[in-house]
Order: structure tokens, then sequence, then C-alpha cells
């Protein structure tokens, strides 16, 4: 049987902590592709050219990279912040950024370009018909998005998001190289204390590989529910 | 030459950062990354290809193997399959004796090793994809003139399986060159290493990850152009008509 040497409790912890770090990551990515996806279907220029700029630098650059900046760099950032407050108006705060809350925002902003594609793709899709009768039948702007716009969209948008999805999990082991204690990272500590790399690194590659087949699962489940009404006639 | 040097000699004064020196480290950095992404894909691409008409068979003790392969590989992080092998390495029985040991106790192999493994894993599945894609007309073509299964592999399927991998497989290598970054978690001087090492040297984090976001972002676009030109030459004859 397979003997964690006493690291199970805190590779479990690890885990819980890698799905929590997944999932707010892909709650701002959501948001921002949306948010994006609008902006670049705008009819305003700065809108459309911020948002390509946005796309652009995200995808060209190593998330590593991305998150070492914002993780190094934030931080210095935040203290300049801190100290003018102080100077300037003797307010006392100090805001720590953690590696979580880091990798959240990375994570968040670099997929949040990626859904940002899936999301303009998906809004282009669905049929204007549909728009306009909503329209007709006298629906707000919020109304029509909430009920029409947004449902029909998600019928398209869903295998790009699950792709992500997949991608965005994978990605959130980076976050241990700047010093969060997911299950990578307790992983990579038991490894080197113990010299047994395969007791704990193959365990880990298997949660990966459950989540996302757990998450495969959901999604197949997601799409039957949006694609009812289209198809089977 | 010289004015050059000098041109950059001017450039560089007053500079605390961006030192003769700490740029060398940021080649030393661009020459490791360069080495390793290439050096990966070229083998994945080697490897991508019988994995790919293995994974395209019918016999199912041959493409299952490669399914579990391509799905394990594809489903774990890459950090993961980097920290297996570089710490796992030692493990493997009798290889502290043998010729190779010189070689893999360097961190470069492992990392070399994980990579290629990943990549070839990806195109893969992005042959295969392109394999199944190919006209059923084509097949039938191919065995109406007499032509044999390797034979019709190599003249019909193939090429044609090439040209439609061509954007995802693109992607792929930019993908590479993304994940390449890991390396300077085993200790490797590629160009994020030479990053960390500027910034912790002189705790100067914009500078130093900026610069090089800029470096990648550059490759990135040349090799975006790169795909784009052989695309357009390649794929020339997928174009609709009439429009040039």
């Amino acid at each position: 049987m397979l003997d964690l040497q006493g690291y199970g409790p805190r590779l479990l912890e690890g885990a819980g902590v890698t799905l929590q770090l997944a999932v707010l990551s892909l709650a701002l990515a959501v948001l921002l592709g949306l948010l994006t996806a609008s902006a670049k279907m705008s009819r305003s220029w700065l809108l459309h050219r911020t948002a390509t700029l946005y796309t652009t630098v995200i995808r060209g650059v190593p998330d590593l990279v991305l998150m070492m900046l914002l993780f190094f760099g934030g931080q210095m950032g935040l203290n300049l912040f801190t100290d003018m407050l102080y100077d300037q108006f003797g307010v006392d705060w100090f805001f720590n950024l953690n590696a979580f809350v880091a990798g959240v925002i990375t994570i968040g902003f670099i997929f949040g370009a990626y859904m940002g594609e899936t999301f303009r793709g998906a809004f282009m899709a669905v049929d204007e018909g549909q728009i306009e009768a909503a329209k007709a039948y006298g629906m707000g702007s919020w109304l029509l998005f909430r009920r029409i716009r947004f449902p029909l969209m998600m019928r398209h948008a869903l295998p790009g998001l699950s792709n992500n999805w997949m991608v965005l999990l994978k990605t959130t082991a980076l976050v241990s190289v700047i010093g969060l204690t997911d299950m990578v990272r307790v992983a990579a500590e038991a490894s080197r204390a113990t010299h047994e790399p395969f007791t704990f690194l193959i365990p880990v590659a298997a949660i990966y590989l459950l989540i996302a087949s757990v998450s495969e699962w959901i999604f197949a489940r997601l799409q039957k529910r949006y694609d009812v009404g289209f198809g089977e006639h | 030459m010289d004015q050059l040097n000098q041109w950059l000699a001017g450039l560089l004064e007053g500079n605390v950062i961006f030192t003769p020196q700490t740029l060398g480290y940021y080649w030393t950095g661009l020459v490791t990354t360069s080495q390793l992404v290439f050096l990966s894909l070229i083998i994945g691409l080697v490897l991508a290809v019988p994995l790919a008409i293995g994974r395209s068979s019918r016999h199912r003790w041959v493409s299952l193997p490669i399914y579990v392969y391509t799905y394990v590989f594809r489903g774990t992080p890459l950090l993961i399959q980097l920290y297996i092998i570089y710490y796992g390495v030692v493990f493997v029985e009798g290889i502290q004796d043998s010729m190779f040991w010189p070689i893999l106790k360097e961190a470069f192999y492992p990392a070399l090793i994980a990579f290629t493994l990943n990549t070839a894993a990806y195109t893969t599945e992005i042959f295969r994809g392109a394999i199944k894609a190919t006209p059923r007309g084509e097949i039938e073509a191919a065995r109406a003139y007499g032509m044999s299964q390797s034979l019709t592999m190599r003249r019909i399927v193939l090429p044609s399986a090439f040209r439609r991998a061509l954007p995802a497989y693109g992607n792929e290598v930019i993908f590479m060159l993304h994940a390449s970054a890991i390396a300077s978690v085993v200790t490797l001087m590629d160009l994020t290493g030479a990053a960390r090492f500027v910034y912790a040297r002189f705790y100067a984090p914009f500078e130093a990850f900026i610069f090089v976001a800029a470096i990648y972002l550059c490759l990135t676009f040349a090799i975006l152009y790169l795909f784009r030109y052989l695309e357009k030459r390649l794929l020339a004859h997928l174009k609709p008509l009439g429009g040039n």
C-alpha cells in the first residue's frame, strides 16, 4: 500500500488549495472574458484597442513570467503606494500580497484573455433574430442578456470554456513556484525530504487526472443542458 | 562593429541594472531557452509521427497504450512531469554507473526529456486529428491505383495531414516556448532563470521581468509570422478561388 510517510493530510490540504485556486481563477477569468468580449465587439475605438492589446500581450508572454512580475513587482508597487498613503495622509495601512492572491489574479488575467476570444466567437454565433424577437417583447438590455443572449451563447462557448478550464487547472501548478503550498509544493518538498519522488509526485499527477475527468463529465452534462432545443428534432 | 559597440556602451552608460554583464546573462538564457525548445520540438515531432499513425490504428493493442500516454501527459501539469523526471532520474537502477550519467546529472537533460515527452503527446493528438480528417475519397482513389497501405500513408495521407496540422502545430510551438519558462525551477539558467537572477541581484522586479517578457513577446511574434508564412505557402491550394 502507498506509504505517504505522514505527508497525507498536508497533500490533501494542498489539493484543496489547488481546487480553490483553480475555481476562483476561473471565476475571475470568466468575468474578464465577458468584459473583453464586449469590449472587442463594442463600436468604441479605444475599448477595442485596449482589449486587443490586452489579449495580445497576455498571450505572448509565459504565465510564469507574468506571475513573477505580479508577485514580486506587485508587492513592491503596493508598498510604494502604502508608503505614499502614510506620508501624505497619515494612513497606516499595509497590504500583504500573498502567493494565493497573486496566483488568482495572474491566472484570472491570463485566462481572461483566452476566454475573451471564446466568448466573442460564441456571442457572434447567436442568431440575430432571437435578439430582435427579445427586443420586440420589450426586454431591457440586462434581461435580454440574462434570458436570451447568455444561454444561447453558452452553447457555443462551452467547448472552448472546457478547454480553457483544463489548461487553467494545469497552470495552477505554477503557483507553487512563487511559494504557495498547494499539492505540487507539498509533493516536491516531500520528495526532497524523503528521497522518494515517485511516492508523492505520481499520486499528485493522479489527482490532476481525477479532477480533469470529473470536470469533463460536468462539462458534458452542462453541454447537454444548453443544447436543449437544438439538434434532436 | 566598433560603432555598434560604442553605441551600445553609450546606451548602457549610467544604467545600473542593464550592464553588459547582465545582458550577457540574458543572452545565455536566450541560448538555453532556444536550445531546449528547438531540440524538444524536433525530437517530439519525430516521435509524434509514428505515434499518431499508431494512435489511428484499428488494432486496440496498438492504439490504446498510445492513448494512455497522451492522456496522462496532456492531463497533468508539465511541472509535475519535470519534477518526476528531474528527481526520479537518480533512482533508475544503475544509471549512476552508466556512461550516460555525466550527461543526465545536469538539469538540462531531464528538462529536455520532460519537454520532449510532453510536446510529443500534444503533437501526436494534433496529427491524429489531421490524419482522421483525410477525405475518404483520397484514400479510395489511392486504393484504386493499387497503392499498398504504407504507400498510401506515405504519399497521400501524411502529406495532406501535415498541412492540415500546421495551424494547430504553430500554437503548440508557442505553447512550448512559454512552457519552457519552468526550466528555471530546476536551476536552469534559461531566459526566465536569467530574469530571476537579475531580480534577486538588484531587487528590481519591474526591469528584470518586463525586459524578459518583451523578449518572449518578440519570439512569439517571430514564430507566429513564420507559421503564417508557411501556411500561406503550403495551404495556398485550400484558399477560395478568385480572391488574391
